[in-house]
């Protein structure tokens, strides 16, 4: 036995008997119990691992345990006691909402505090330079930069506690912050048992291919620790799964034929130590690979092979909105356009991958794991067990990011199955390219538009096009596919209107849910033809868009006609300061520019909030105890957008008390009611509303009890309810009540389901009860002979209806801006290539510029307070309002996302030649 | 496999355990640092990014040093060491065309003894080089440079930080009193399988009076030995155009210590 390495931990001396090339960061998280420190790549791309080595800032998985033999380490547990300014920076990320699903959190105040040793007084570019090593997905960077300026500068935010009725519209900061900023947040890969055993997935190498399974028993005879090896033949319930259960079309394990590069054939399960040194290639199988189909057009072209035998031609599913005549309104139009645009698959890039773990408590097996959708997951991973959906625990552990990836199972029916067959806890986490090959992407597109307005500047016609590449199983594409023809035409009015979709199957990756569902891409085109409209008819491009915007009575392209809350011509005319200022800007610096121009471009949109057309019901429960505290079920996960925070302030003026009277429980599947899946803006609006409800039933209970009229004040202290009237007083000593099954005095639990109608074959009727509207300001500088852009400044303008907490919509702003400035200039994943974090890029703190938030509330009376959603509204506009303003720099159109400098070169280089 | 930095080691390695025996040099003393010794400077081959942006050099190492703070991010900087970056031998190895702009020698060790190779020859193609297996790459080594040598490195990549390079330049240039440019060496990254130097264009820049722009010298016949590929970066096509732009922009990086562009 060698002598173990010794050092220092957060002040404390260490030993590790790990073999001296472990890295830093599985000795820290599974040896030494200091989960803190998160790993998100394995490779020097997250930055999420950083720690302090001899007060350098270093990421843990890059450094054998061998070399921090005698040194001091210092992880994020450790700051407030061993930083000068740990302690405060922690105190200012809270506060400032820097922190948002937390799980960069860590590294990011790992590398400011080393910054901070350093700089007193650090300038916005010395920040920038000292976090550049740390990839944040949700915050877009720029209230990371307010709490460090805070921090060093020795400023504390004013803590805000709302009086009673008085928490809707205050930005207090979030309710579960604290762990997410000292480290103690529990991530999918955290609190695994010291006694699980861990599996490990065997994956196809090929987009395509057969394969033969060799002799396992012989495999694990010959590694000691394997216990088992999964297979298909394994899955006791139905080897087959998927979000949208009539179309569920993937098998936990292939049964003969792979369809993706990096499905699953096989699960390795086994003592962690031994599942890890298992180097793959070794396993027993035998592959035959076979042609694949990458692309709609080949998987459309005639004689492609099928690639699942119930989807004829590879079409998974159609979608189509018709209104008046299309076809004819062009032809007789003044002024037309036409443009064929494409998008690429764009990975989600949270910085947790996927991770969680299993046991088997008698005949239930209950699954801790990194979710969006813990009843969905509960249903699908019950039906691969042969479970009753009530025999299934899901306890969603703290979500590092979702974005809509995490909607879908990953490591559940795993995990779910080896701790099944073998009785013992049984955990995994995906590694980075695990991740990436084998979870959902956002859908490439490739759309053909016309659009045609008359010479004044009215719309009066749009037909649209578009195929979307849904990779190998259905997963969300019947969503993209119908959200696609409802969205197509943006939040104006188009009377006449035809919009076609079609979910291509593909032997790629599957294609699923990304923060936008296909509105995304198609925004990429429509908000780029309503430039060229503009250009070819002579009119500000930001007037026509205002002039042609919807109100409150004109319809939408379903024929719907919303009646309140239509707030899209508020955000365009909030722009319109900034656009002058922006244009005059440009133009002035283009005067005497070398080879740099700027640009300024703007990009309008809407998007309907929950289910299209479908039922999506949240159920709130809210109970008031003996104690005098109130228990809120919120069973909607906060993946770090903040429903924890948004859901109890609505719940607390609802009732009528301060949020500091109210305890979570927070999702799991045993303890809370079903609010949905987090996805489709639909938390605030709908787990919100149903929020609201119980809380006004709640109300009426109290006030029933106490014999009070609707206008009482409640204040509850030392566990007695006094309700005061201007004339009376009462009071009720709460622990000397009656309790109900749950043990509360009075509990409601009330639903809410958006009021929606069916879509009839033309796409008429009312899909959504509820839109949110938003519009962008982009200023661009490009260097024409590179082809590089960089993005100088957004304004953003979003009618959320009522903004329940204004720093949190912010935030959710600012991370939407950033995916989207991601998404317009350099993320591409192509299945196969690149599945790491620095082949495929995601913007760094350096990339995104200063994002002015400003926030329209023009209620809509179905939503609580008003408010409407705002987590998939911030993304949509970012990306076409950049690629117009590389447009009005250079001239040249971007028909191609991402915008790389290659591509944007390329165009210029086709005017020039010109 | 000898390990110091582990900034390229442990990459490779994701999801699959380091099965190969490795030599952590990383604690040998001697290794690190950078000295001036007889005529030479010496940086050892375990000498970290960030030793090399904090020390105090001539400004003929402005451009490696420049190169140093574009490397990876701060955490790599910490870490990753000028002997990973030449030994892995990386096409977007951000350390080379500077060093080879400095015409850098290698110096290798092993128990055979030591020898010392200049750094173009050093590495032979795509992650290759003659460093044998029982052998370190002790130290890096530049003829001491004269005071009037200016360097620049130019980083062209997709994002701001963290980024692997889609292109490099490197220029160090050199001027007689008079003004004239009496040394000139430009070297370009990742549009070939190993850096390349330009020495058409060195040679058309010798001579170069002050009055002259350095970078109107630049034309695509100089880039004619660069062999760029597609890749998920760019296009090759685009990587031969931009290669122009870069070169010009070092050369007038290092002839005006600006930034024309």
């Amino acid at each position: 036995m060698p002598d173990p390495i010794r050092f220092t931990l957060n002040g404390q001396p260490v030993r590790s008997a790990s073999p001296p090339m472990s890295r830093l960061s599985d000795v820290l998280r599974h040896e030494l119990a200091a989960t803190g420190t998160k790993s998100g790549c394995d490779a020097g791309d997250c930055g999420a691992c950083s720690v302090l080595i001899d007060g350098e800032v270093s990421c843990a998985c890059l450094v054998p345990v061998a070399q921090a033999e005698g040194t001091s380490i210092v992880t994020v547990e450790g700051l407030p006691a061993h930083t000068s300014k740990g302690r405060a920076l922690q105190h200012a990320f809270w506060a400032r909402g820097a922190a948002q699903c937390g799980i960069c959190t860590p590294g990011m105040l790992v590398a400011a505090a080393s910054l901070l040793e350093r700089e007193a007084a650090p300038t916005r570019a010395m920040i920038s330079d000292a976090l550049g090593g740390v990839l944040c997905r949700c915050t877009g960077y720029a209230k990371i930069i307010d709490a460090i300026e805070d921090a060093a500068a020795g400023r504390e935010q004013q803590q805000l506690r709302p009086d009673a009725g008085q928490a809707v519209g205050s930005s207090i900061r979030r309710l579960d912050g604290g762990p997410k900023v000292d480290g103690t947040e529990s991530f999918g890969a955290d609190a695994v048992p010291g006694d699980a055993l861990w599996v490990r997935v065997v994956r196809s190498p090929f987009h395509r291919s057969g394969f033969s399974i060799g002799n396992l028993e012989a495999f694990s005879a010959a590694n000691p620790g394997i216990i088992r090896v999964l297979t298909a033949s394994d899955v006791p319930g139905r080897n087959l799964f998927g979000v949208i259960p009539p179309y569920a079309d993937q098998p936990v394990f292939a049964v003969s034929e792979t369809r993706f590069k990096g499905e699953a054939v096989a699960a390795i399960v086994g003592e962690r130590e031994a599942v890890a040194a298992i180097e793959l290639a070794a396993f027993p199988i035998t592959w035959q690979e076979l042609q694949p189909v990458l692309t709609p057009q080949q998987a459309l072209a005639h004689g492609a092979h099928q690639i699942h035998a119930n989807r004829p031609g590879n079409i998974l599913i159609t979608g189509r909105v018709s209104r008046g005549d299309a076809e004819a309104a062009l032809a007789a139009s003044d002024v037309m356009v036409e443009g064929h645009f494409e998008t690429g698959f764009v990975e989600h890039a949270y910085i947790e991958p996927e991770a969680g773990w299993a046991r088997r408590v008698g005949d239930r097996i209950e699954i801790t794991a990194s979710t969006q959708a813990p009843y969905l997951d509960r249903d699908d991973t019950a039906a691969i067990m042969g479970l009753d959906p009530e025999a299934v625990r899901i306890i969603p552990s703290a979500c590092g990011g979702g974005f809509g990836s995490k909607l879908d199972l990953s490591v559940q029916p795993f995990v779910a199955l080896a701790a099944w067959l073998t009785h013992r806890p049984c955990a995994m986490v995906y590694t980075r390219p695990e991740s990436m090959q084998s979870t959902t992407k956002r859908h490439p597109a490739r759309m053909h538009s016309r659009m045609a307005a008359t010479r004044d500047g009215d719309l009066v016609a749009m037909d649209f096009e578009g195929d979307f590449n849904t990779g190998a199983y259905s997963s969300w594409g019947p969503t993209v596919a119908n959200r696609v023809p409802v969205h197509a035409s943006g939040p104006y009015v188009v009377p006449h209107y035809r919009a076609r979709s079609r979910a291509v199957l593909t032997n790629c990756v599957p294609s699923g849910a990304f923060r936008g569902f296909g509105v995304p891409q198609t925004v990429v085109a429509q908000e780029q033809m309503l430039d060229m409209l503009a250009e070819k008819i002579g009119m500000d491009a930001l007037e026509f868009r205002i002039r042609n915007a919807l109100t409150d009575i004109t319809p939408t392209v379903t024929g719907q006609v919303m009646g309140d809350g239509v707030g899209i011509r508020d955000c365009l005319i909030a722009l319109r300061s900034a656009w002058h200022a922006a244009g005059q800007a440009a133009s002035a610096f283009n005067r005497d520019a070398g080879r740099k121009r700027r640009g300024v471009g703007v990009a309008g949109m809407f998007y309907g909030c929950g289910n299209t057309s479908l039922p999506n019901p949240s159920t709130i429960r809210f109970g008031l105890k003996p104690d005098g505290r109130l228990s809120l079920h919120q069973g909607a996960v906060d993946i770090g957008q903040g429903s924890n925070t948004v859901v109890t302030q609505i719940a607390a003026d609802a009732v009528g008390l301060p949020i500091e009277l109210i305890d979570l429980v927070s999702a799991d599947t045993d303890l809370t009611p079903d609010c949905g899946k987090t996805s489709a803006s639909r938390q605030t609006f709908v787990t919100g509303k149903a929020a609201e409800r119980a809380g006004l039933a709640l109300r009426r209970k109290m006030l029933r009890m106490a014999n009070a009229g609707p206008d009482a004040v409640f204040e509850i202290a030392h566990g007695m309810l006094m309700v005061k009237e201007p004339s009376v007083l009462r009071a009720v000593q709460l622990d000397r009540q009656a309790r109900d099954k749950h043990g509360y005095v009075l509990c409601a639990e009330e639903t809410f389901d958006p009021p929606t109608t069916p879509l009839d074959a033309n796409g008429q009727g009312s899909p959504y009860a509820v839109y949110g509207y938003g519009a962008h300001l982009a200023e661009v500088e490009v260097d024409l002979r590179l082809g590089t852009v960089r993005v100088l400044g957004i304004v953003a303008a979003h009618d959320v209806g009522c903004a329940i907490n204004p720093t949190l919509i912010e935030g959710q702003i600012e991370g939407g801006v950033a995916q989207g400035i991601g998404m317009a200039l350099m993320e591409e994943f192509t299945p196969g290539r690149g599945e790491n974090l620095h082949d495929y890029l995601i913007p760094t703190i350096g990339d995104v510029p200063p994002i002015r938030s400003i926030l329209i509330e023009r209620p809509s009376d179905v939503g609580p307070f008003g408010a409407k959603g705002i987590g998939e509204q911030a993304l949509i506009p970012t990306a076409p309002a950049i690629l117009n303003a590389i447009y009005n720099a250079t001239g040249a159109r971007i028909t191609r996302t991402p915008a790389t400098p290659d591509r944007v070169r390329a165009a210029i280089r086709a005017l020039e030649a010109n | 496999m000898p390990i110091c930095g582990g900034t390229d080691v442990f990459p490779s390695h994701v999801g699959r355990p380091v099965g190969r025996a490795v030599v952590d040099v990383s604690a040998i003393s001697g290794l690190r640092g950078i000295s001036l010794q007889g005529g030479n400077y010496r940086i050892g081959g375990a000498t970290t990014w960030s030793d090399i942006r904090s020390t105090k050099l001539p400004s003929a190492f402005a451009g490696l040093q420049a190169a140093a703070r574009e490397v990876g991010s701060l955490q790599i900087q910490n870490r990753g060491t000028i002997a990973g970056n030449l030994c892995n031998a990386s096409p977007a190895a951000d350390g080379i065309p500077p060093l080879l702009t400095l015409d850098a020698n290698v110096e290798l060790q092993s128990a055979r003894g030591t020898r010392t190779l200049p750094l173009q020859e050093f590495i032979t193609g795509y992650r290759q080089t003659l460093r044998a297996p029982d052998e370190i790459l002790t130290a890096v080594l530049v003829k001491k440079p004269t005071d009037a040598c200016r360097s620049s490195f130019v980083k062209l990549g997709a994002r701001r930080y963290l980024v692997i390079s889609i292109l490099m330049a490197a220029a160090a240039l050199e001027r007689d009193s008079a003004g004239r440019i009496v040394h000139a060496a430009v070297a370009v990254g990742a549009a070939s399988p190993v850096a390349m130097r330009l020495p058409d264009l060195e040679r058309q820049l010798i001579g170069l009076p002050e009055s002259v722009t350095p970078s109107a010298v630049v034309s695509a016949k100089h880039m004619e030995p660069l062999s760029p590929i597609d890749d998920v970066r760019a296009t090759a096509g685009y990587r031969l155009e931009a290669a122009m732009a870069i070169t010009a922009q070092a050369l007038d990086q290092a002839a005006f210590g600006v930034d024309d562009a």
